[in-house]
């Protein structure tokens, strides 16, 4: 907490001055980041003083607009509006108060069973054939990634783990480490360079950075195995877990974005930083993570 | 009143995810013709939103009688939130003109809200223009007509749809334009469409 607000003040500090050898766009990205750590910061603390199911409501909220984002990128039809619908206010909240509710059997099919049959029934219903395995591959997509994926984060509050029972600090764990990971990621893209992942899909993302990123990310997580109900190497195998599948989500949303022209999911709303920028390999990791833990440790 | 109007315009700017751009123009309270493109019936209540509580206040929209007469919800957020002017679109004669209704209507103090398309427009495409706008800055040459772009609201709640789906909108308002000394209707209307479209690409 008090090293967010100090590296807030010195993003403040190097935004007013433009004689540093910062350039703004750098600034920018930087203080970008630190309003979601921000953000992390204040849902996590929202698990540590009251009920987890506060967390459980605030990242289905978080969902709720990631979702919006990503479908406002990507065009739908109008005969796809009543799925839409049910999208928003059926799925998404079930989901999450099948989480709140603990029932795992549940909420693992009815995303990718139900709502993946539910969709293309409902669109043909509509009447309109155009492009449709396209449009409905779509909107499953968007809430596979954006809810249901997303919806493992807060489940790990639900898991029940032999000689632990602290959880809040496994989703601090999860939270830090993905952070961490982009975070040794760009330091290593921007001090070594070297050879681009995916030209075509994402001009910054080098092998160099993706390997940093995993070493970085294994260092700082076996260090933290205090957190965990995991031994020190254990925690730092989880890490690399964790880095692989988010960097696999970054680039897959990048991809997203490519296909649409864009370079945010932000740059659809003037004034907001896409959450999807910053959510993509949480999206990814968070799954994985669940169910390797779940796996191995209940 | 002004509970229902403030708990109205923060409920559509949740659920359109509204961002709202000045481009060229400040929110203010001077009297003014904000003229839009209409894909949807939410239109009026997100451009409305979009507006500062000060503006808001002192801003009239004008909409379609049939509509907007339509069942009790409908009437009241019409008449007591909105301040609405209503227009009956299939019964326009010399002695209802309602150029001059509007006129009577705002008065020296009063802001409008008007689109010039008439209908609802289904698709991306911005309809041609009817010529109330002209006609109103005709007699009124000194009020400014400010040019909005509603983007995506045909997604939100489209055409014979009742229920909204919650995606994201971006309200760009544009820099005013004046009727020129003797300029047509047709230049006018044209120039006006025209400064509509141009904030699409903002």
């Amino acid at each position: 907490m008090v090293a967010l607000a100090i590296a807030t003040l010195v993003s403040q500090v190097l935004a007013t001055r433009r004689d540093t050898v910062l350039d703004q766009g750098t600034i920018k990205v930087f203080k970008r980041r630190l309003q979601a750590w921000w953000v992390m910061c204040a849902v996590l603390a929202a698990t540590f003083l009251f009920d987890r199911l506060v967390t459980v409501a605030l990242f289905g909220l978080i969902s709720f607009w990631a979702l919006r984002e990503f479908i406002t990128l990507t065009p739908t039809r109008t005969a796809d509006h009543r799925a839409l619908f049910w999208v928003f206010f059926l799925f998404t909240p079930l989901q999450y108060l099948l989480v709140g509710l603990d029932q795992y059997g549940l909420y693992s099919v009815l995303i990718p069973v139900y709502g993946f049959l539910f969709i293309p029934a409902r669109i043909a219903m509509a009447g309109d054939f155009k492009r449709f395995l396209e449009r409905s591959a779509k909107i499953q997509a968007g809430l596979m990634v954006c809810v249901f994926c997303l919806s493992f984060a807060p489940a790990l509050l639900y898991l029940k783990i032999p000689n632990f029972n602290d959880n809040a600090r496994l989703l601090f764990f999860f939270v830090v480490i993905v952070q961490l990971v982009d975070v040794f990621e760009y330091l290593c893209e921007k001090l070594l360079g070297g050879h681009l992942v995916a030209p075509a899909i994402n001009p910054s993302r080098t092998w160099q950075g993706f390997l940093g990123g995993l070493i970085g990310a294994t260092l700082v997580g076996s260090l933290l195995w205090w957190a965990t109900p995991f031994a020190p190497w254990e925690a730092g195998l989880m890490s690399l877990v964790i880095g692989v599948a988010g960097f696999a989500g970054g680039l897959t949303m990048s991809a997203v974005k490519r296909d649409r022209g864009v370079a945010d999911y932000g740059t659809l709303v003037t004034g907001h930083g896409g959450v999807l920028d910053r959510l993509d390999s949480a999206c990814f990791a968070a799954p994985i993570f669940f169910h390797v833990t779940r796996y191995f440790f209940t | 009143m002004q509970l229902a109007g403030a708990g109205l315009a923060g409920l559509a700017r949740f659920l359109s995810g509204a961002s709202v751009r000045w481009i060229n123009c400040e929110p203010d309270t001077c009297q003014r013709i904000y003229y839009a493109n209409h894909t949807s019936h939410l239109d009026v209540l997100v451009l409305w939103s979009a507006l500062p509580y000060r503006v808001r206040r002192v801003t009239k929209p004008v909409a379609a009688k049939d509509y907007w007469e339509a069942g009790a919800v409908r009437r009241f957020i019409a008449k007591s939130v909105f301040d609405a002017l209503l227009i009956d679109r299939h019964n326009i004669k010399v002695h209802s003109n309602p150029v001059n209704m509007l006129l009577d209507a705002i008065g020296d103090t009063y802001s409008l809200i008007v689109f010039p398309e008439g209908g609802r427009n289904t698709g991306e495409r911005l309809g041609e223009f009817k010529s109330g706008l002209y006609y109103l800055c005709k007699k009124r040459p000194e009020l400014e007509a400010v040019p909005v772009h509603i983007d995506n609201m045909n997604r939100i709640l489209p055409r014979g749809e009742f229920l909204p789906v919650p995606l994201l909108t971006c309200i760009t308002f544009g820099a005013p334009i004046w009727l020129e000394e003797g300029e047509s209707k047709q230049q006018f209307l044209h120039r006006a469409r025209e400064a509509v479209l141009s904030l699409k690409e903002r």
